[in-house]
């Protein structure tokens, strides 16, 4: 199933942030998602998972595919590693934690609270909690921060493997990744904020 | 659905959860109420239905901050929304595990309270009955009103602000249930009152809150 953006145009807080976004992304394949801070990656994945609406233009092929993964993990501390996956995985429709443990070197910690995880072991943690939603787009919003280099080869193995099952993955990323993708630029070029004028325009 | 309701209780019987929280405040409150108006057993009697919904009531407020907001701060909660579970159901499970965690104990700790505040006998029943009634809504306009507060900063003060108001009629017809039941006078109007609100709010309220809780992720 393609991910098909046409004309996108979205907003933080109200302000434009990116305009006439057009890509398209296929099974198989990755998209990175470069620019500098604060240019609207997140806000592009927010609305790209259905977080947000768009202020213009289509997303189309998104519905019910798409799993996000955000700064923020969605880990308990008082819940076990274990106990963390199988949650998400039930929500999700019961997918096999054993392979995602396995992806992401996650078996000795298996029985540990998440609380006592360290930062990195925490965003293996989250990044594990995508081989169990079975969903076919991933949408991962600066996956390899506070990764060591040996779980950064551990992710991309993941996608590697994720993309030669159909899948496909948009990644705001900062680092190269060594994956087959084309990359998407999003520069201040594309950044149009609208003069206030236009706004008044439209309340009167 | 059946996972995020045993996760949540899991989460609120681990260390931290605030399980058992409500339960101390709405024994600490009753405790405290005849050191505060003097040991006549005549008073007592006469405001102890009150002091126990009043006090019930309290104490289904104190947790209610920690509903969504821990959720919203890991990060759960946009991937709940994003998950294939709606997010009426969402809401509807998280107001069921509040209920189950502080709404329930309440209810079964209420006569066991009814004895220190000298409750007439018959009093008894009917204050278990109206609160096993009432304590739901007090869940379900709890989670609504979390969800409006959720993402914001000492959210938990607006949250009472906000949601003390909504609990008046709740408030005023279960009292008036435990009340008049503890005189021996018929209850069946202010049931049926409290009934009515009870089943309209658990009717109504997750849609309010899916679609407020929409709006605050964004």
């Amino acid at each position: 199933m393609t991910l098909t953006v046409t004309e996108l145009a979205i907003a933080r807080g109200g302000v434009p942030v990116l305009e006439r976004l057009n890509f398209a992304l296929q099974p198989g394949k990755a998209l990175i998602l470069r620019g500098p801070n604060g240019i609207g990656k997140t806000t592009l994945l927010r609305t790209l998972a259905g977080l947000q609406p768009p202020i213009a233009g289509r997303v189309e092929g998104a519905e019910d595919k798409i799993a996000y993964a955000s700064h923020s993990d969605g880990i308990k501390p008082t819940l076990t590693v274990v106990e963390n996956l199988a949650f998400w995985s039930s929500v999700f429709g019961a997918n096999d934690i054993q392979p995602a443990l396995d992806a992401y070197a996650l078996n000795e910690l298996a029985d540990r609270n998440a609380g006592n995880l360290s930062a990195g072991q925490k965003r293996r943690l989250g990044l594990a909690r995508m081989l169990v939603t079975g969903r076919p787009i991933w949408m991962l919003d600066e996956p390899t921060v506070s990764l060591d280099k040996n779980a950064v080869k551990m992710f991309a193995d993941a996608v590697r493997a994720h993309l030669g099952q159909g899948g496909s993955a948009l990644i705001a990323t900062h680092i190269d990744l060594g994956l087959d993708g084309e990359v998407l630029d999003v520069g201040p070029n594309k950044a149009k904020p609208k003069p206030i004028d236009d706004f008044d325009g439209g309340f009167l | 659905m059946i996972a995020l309701l045993l996760r949540d209780l899991k989460l609120a019987f681990r260390a931290g959860g605030g399980f058992g929280l409500g339960l101390a405040f709405f024994l600490i409150v009753t405790v405290l109420v005849p050191f505060s108006v003097g040991p006549q057993s005549s008073l007592l009697s006469t405001i102890a239905p009150g002091i126990l919904w009043l006090g019930a009531l309290l104490a289904c407020l104190l947790s209610l901050d920690r509903l969504l907001a821990l959720d919203w701060e890991d990060g759960s909660l946009d991937l709940l929304a994003t998950a294939p579970l709606p997010l009426e159901s969402v809401v509807t499970i998280k107001a069921l595990a509040h209920w189950l965690t502080t709404g329930l104990p309440l209810v079964l700790a209420a006569p066991f309270l009814g004895v220190l505040l000298n409750l007439p006998v018959p009093g008894y029943f009917w204050l278990v009955i109206s609160l096993l009634i009432g304590t739901p809504a007090m869940s379900v306009i709890g989670t609504f009103g979390a969800a409006l507060t959720v993402g914001l900063k000492r959210g938990g003060l607006l949250l009472s602000l906000l949601v003390l108001p909504l609990y008046v009629p709740t408030l005023i017809f279960g009292a008036e249930v435990a009340r008049l039941g503890a005189t021996g006078m018929e209850t069946q109007t202010p049931l049926l009152m409290l009934a009515g609100i009870t089943a309209a709010t658990i009717a109504l309220l997750p849609f309010a809150s899916a679609a407020v809780l929409r709006i605050n992720l964004r």
